[in-house]
């Protein structure tokens, strides 16, 4: 298999680099780039632990081939906020207790930032629906639910 | 005769539950976050080592088998690849793996000779990187000569010949049998007016974290040492039983813990994959990982869980008391057997749930089968005690014409009657059952509810109400390991936890954890308890994990443990601390030490708040003012401020020489009432919650938001394991559902939206502050309410709930035999 030359934009850093094309665009991201902030459950597409933006739309890199992100945008966790400057959605993770293990946590939370750009005042309802497709082994979910409340609040302009 | 249940010894706590403390209590927000959330707290895949190799296997396809043959040849010509391990290989380079069981059931880090299970690693290769790994695997033929499989627990009593997994144990996969009566079990059931009688079955399930197990090996061939990262616990309790495996000197391994994604038991004590990444560490000379991928995980990584067939009694007056209560348990441990029969002392230690049960008969046979072995899952086997005698109420409610919840309230241990011995030995420290009962229903609105649900139902609904009360023991002194080897000496006496204290030049306060994060909130509670400690404001603390080279004497997490002997480290190492401080403060301030207290970050004299010395301060004094102190020869005022202090278990007594009780061994007991209302389809089998409220009692509460997020987690893990989740073994002893697709834990539509949680606190009387363990009840109380809820829904049926998991298939078929006997009556 002859390797791939592939230009992806990641955190608003540029990377060019070789790849197998049958290389998946979790594994680059964790152990090409050494951001592993972005994290893999299953491999099978179902936990959505390894969900990341591409383009700004969600997607699950351990079901991405890194090839197929060429010439896009990602974004992971660690493009979010950092520990002095937290997104409003990393603030609310940590006031309402969204995370135990946090795991699962870098998949909730840019499922939620690909959410709150569609609808910045979700319902319950349009949360949970919106968070159908990630698992949690730890938390029972409702935190995370009421984490998205809150960072949809701190994000219109609430304390 | 009174039966001889033990003693109670005194108790030791120095923190008397309390009004007024500062920190604990507070729903402080957790210090483990910000990095977490930030995606840089390092999990065990993300340990990244310059020059790292990577290791994958080769997953055995049959149930049982001996291996004829393995050809390995064109795995090792692939290029890429660094080494290829048989079974037969790696018996030469690693002893067999750790076990608990007596005597020992061998299990190797790559099957030997035979397979037991699917899954089983059968060969290894370690590459340049997992997917060359993994590609060589699929080079590596196998021939296995297929030996008789064993699925079913029950069939697996007759085994004999071929069919038993380990024959140098005998001729039988009844690997342990034990009976005891503990009390007069024969003359209470002579005594009884009615005796319920039940078949339960509780399905294999298991804790399935999002990550899985992992570890990263180095071998220094200059010092002749191998360091090992891994998701672990237990690595300063017994870490060193891995060197044995490895072959080398105890001092020779060092073991550096990560953050766990998770582990509800599955990450008890890793060593299969620290010892296969060691293995091949040595043997290429690099750096090697091995993480589980999730078929591993599902297959291979003994940590499924109980699996049991219990034929269970109940023996009742007609006034609904109860009198003695004997089971014969049939538990299926898989091909292997690390941690015995753990999991029944669990459940012994508090078989008779809530209740003033006079007697126990016990009979317990663990079998071995072709399925990936038991280990521990939150509860670890007294999570199916609660099913069980929460079932059993509930029929001799219906039997005997009671109300359920009144037949509850006449038989619990009442308030005043604790520190209380229970048939087992066991005791229940604290407790008030009906307060706890009480406030659940209100939380609920039983009443309200009780007055829909019978609207509802008129209107053709079927709608169903669950309550129970259950029991959450806590912190393990795993003194009743004894009671089940039959050959033994009595063990174990104590497993404690650790804690290392340092207050720097500067005043701020270092602590050192001795036990791993794994999803819990460690450094979260050691704060706020070190912060109540010494009156400092939080931010002034950091919290770190030591590894086993400087680890100290410490079990970790597990069993809801760590938070109530945590705080005991921390409680003496503080004491040792506070003595020094008061005593150099005495002579900073020319006071008497005992008129000395700390307040906000200052030492103060009582009663003359003005009078002060900062704790900055006094701690630049301790270090580098020696010579200025009054007696230079004080061998307490060594330059300097540091302490340990080894917490040993807080009240725990050894077993009845002639076995008449396990002694005290699991008594620091939590309860907590569970309620819901549950709609039930019976057309498509489908149930949905409309309400749901609990109230727990795990005494005095730290963290009240980190303890309702146990509360809340391990409820819908109770609703998987009662609902969605078994890992299924077909006759051939082919896993049927190893990946999320079809092991389905619970996702959030599965969940209840809106869970009311409340608390009780009784504190306990042995621990420092009161606190009881809270880590697991949520899932130990959710599996027999539910049970009760669907079993009220579907009464028009008159269906009786005897089995888990309630999936749609099972409800649905449960409606139809129903309605085929209704229609055949
Ligand atoms: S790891 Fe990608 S969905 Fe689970
Ligand atoms: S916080 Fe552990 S899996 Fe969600």
């Amino acid at each position: 298999m002859s390797n791939e030359k592939i230009t992806i934009t990641v955190n608003g850093k540029r990377y060019d680099k070789e790849v197998e094309p049958r290389r998946l665009l979790s594994d680059f991201i964790r152990d090409d780039l050494r951001l592993t902030g972005t994290h893999v459950g299953c491999e099978h597409g179902v936990c959505g632990s390894c969900t990341v933006l591409m383009n700004g739309k969600s997607v699950r890199s351990c079901l991405t081939f890194a090839v197929m992100a060429d010439g896009a945008e990602i974004m992971t966790i660690e493009g979010l906020g950092t520990a002095e400057n937290m997104h409003p959605l990393q603030k609310g993770f940590w006031e309402k207790h969204g995370l135990q293990c946090g795991f699962c946590t870098p998949g909730m939370l840019m499922t939620a930032v690909e959410l709150l750009k569609e609808k910045p005042r979700p319902s319950v309802d349009e949360i949970r629906e919106a968070l159908s497709g990630n698992l949690c082994r730890c938390t029972g979910y409702q935190t995370i639910v009421e984490s998205i409340q809150r960072g949809a609040e701190i994000m219109q302009g609430g304390k | 005769m009174a039966q001889n249940r033990g003693h109670i010894p005194k108790s030791r706590q120095r923190e008397k539950p309390r009004e007024g403390l500062k920190y604990i209590g507070k729903s402080m927000k957790r210090v483990e976050d910000p990095r977490i959330l930030t995606g840089r707290g390092i999990y065990a895949d993300d340990i990244n080592l310059p020059d790292m190799a990577h290791v994958a296997i080769v997953r055995s396809s049959h149930a049982h088998a001996r291996i004829k043959r393995i050809d390995t040849s064109k795995a090792e010509k692939l290029p890429g690849v660094l080494a290829v391990l048989t079974g037969a290989q790696a018996a030469e380079l690693t002893g067999p793996l750790p076990t608990w069981s007596s005597p020992p059931v061998f299990q190797r880090v790559i099957a030997h000779e035979k397979v037991r299970h699917v899954g089983e690693a059968v060969a290894a290769v370690c590459a340049e990187s997992r997917y060359i790994a993994e590609d060589a695997c699929d080079l590596i033929e196998v021939e296995y000569e297929p030996l008789p499989i064993v699925v079913d627990p029950e069939e697996a009593l007759k085994s004999r010949g071929d069919a038993v997994l380990h024959p140098d144990h005998g001729d039988t996969n009844l690997i342990l049998e034990s009976k005891f009566d503990f009390g007069p079990v024969a003359e209470d059931f002579a005594r009884a007016d009615h005796v319920v009688k039940r078949r339960l079955r509780w399905p294999r399930s298991g804790g399935t974290p999002m990550e899985t197990n992992g570890a990263t090996a180095v071998w220094d061939p200059g010092s002749q040492r191998f360091t090992i990262h891994a998701n672990t616990s237990m690595y300063n309790f017994v870490g060193w039983m891995i060197a044995d495996t490895l072959k080398v000197p105890h001092h020779k391994l060092n073991i550096v813990p990560t953050l766990a994604g998770g582990s509800f038991g599955a990450k008890l004590f890793l060593y299969k994959q620290p010892v296969m990444a060691a293995m091949f560490a040595k043997l290429v000379g690099r750096p090697v990982k091995y993480l589980e991928d999730r078929l591993d995980a599902s297959l291979n990584n003994d940590a499924h869980a109980s699996d049991r067939v219990y034929y269970v009694e109940l023996a009742c007056k007609k006034d609904g008391t109860l009198l003695s209560f004997k089971q014969r348990i049939i538990d299926d441990y898989g091909a292997y057997f690390q941690y015995g029969v753990g999991q029944h002392g669990n459940a012994l230690a508090q078989v008779v749930g809530a209740y003033a049960i006079n007697s126990v008969g016990v009979h317990v046979q663990a079998v071995l089968t072709n399925k990936n072995q038991q280990g521990a899952y939150r509860g670890f086997g007294s999570e199916v005690a609660n099913f069980v005698i929460e079932r059993l109420v509930d029929a001799a409610a219906d039997e005997l014409k009671l109300d359920r919840i009144e037949i509850r309230r006449k038989n619990f241990i009442k308030k005043d009657q604790f520190p209380f011995l229970i048939p087992t030995g066991n005791m229940y420290d604290s407790g008030d059952y009906e307060k706890v009962l009480d406030e659940t229903l209100k939380l609920l609105d039983y009443k309200g509810w009780k007055k829909k649900v019978e609207e509802m139902r008129k209107a053709g609904r079927y709608v169903g109400i669950g309550i129970a009360s259950t029991q959450e023991r806590s912190v393990f002194s795993s003194t009743e390991f004894w009671m089940w080897n039959l050959d033994g000496k009595i063990g174990w006496t104590s497993s404690p936890d650790s804690m290392s204290l340092k207050i720097d030049p500067r005043g701020r306060i270092y602590g050192t954890l001795h036990s791993p994060f794994w999803g819990n909130s460690p450094e979260t509670v050691a704060t706020q308890v070190i912060a109540e400690q010494f009156q400092v404001d939080p931010s002034n603390i950091e919290i770190t994990y030591s590894d086993s080279d400087k680890g100290l004497h410490s079990t970790g997490p597990g069993g809801s443990r760590f938070t109530v002997m945590v705080t005991g480290a921390i409680v003496g190492a503080a004491a040792i601390l506070k003595k020094k401080i008061f005593k150099i403060a005495a002579h900073m301030m020319e006071a008497n030490a005992d008129d000395l207290e700390l307040r906000d970050g200052n030492v103060v004299v009582k009663g003359a708040p003005g009078k002060k010395v900062s704790l900055q301060d006094l701690a630049f004094h301790a270090y580098y003012m020696r010579l200025s102190m009054p007696d230079p020869e004080d061998p307490e005022l060594t330059s300097g401020l540091d302490a340990t202090y080894v917490y040993d278990h807080p009240v725990t007594t050894l077993p009845d020489p002639k076995r008449e009780h396990m002694g005290i061994f699991y008594p620091i007991m939590g309860h907590m009432c569970h309620s819901m209302v549950v709609e039930v389809d019976p057309e498509t089998g489908q149930f949905k919650f409309l309400d749901y409220a609990c109230v727990h009692d795990s005494g005095v509460m730290i963290n009240p938001m980190t303890l309702e997020g146990h509360m809340r987690g391990g409820v819908v893990n109770g609703i998987g394991s009662a609902a969605s989740e078994q890992y299924f073994y077909d006759k051939n002893g082919q896993p049927t559902n190893n990946l999320f697709t079809d092991y389905i834990i619970p996702s959030i539509s599965e969940s209840p939206a809106d869970m009311k949680c409340g608390h009780v606190e009784t504190p306990s009387p042995f621990t420092e502050y009161g606190i009881k363990g809270g880590g697991e009840g949520g899932r130990m109380g959710t599996p027999p309410a539910l049970a009760q809820a669907i079993e009220d829904a579907l009464s028009p049926f008159g269906i009786k709930i005897t089995e888990l998991p309630l999936t749609q298939n099972v409800i649905r078929r449960l409606v139809r035999e129903a309605q085929a006997k209704k229609a055949a009556d």
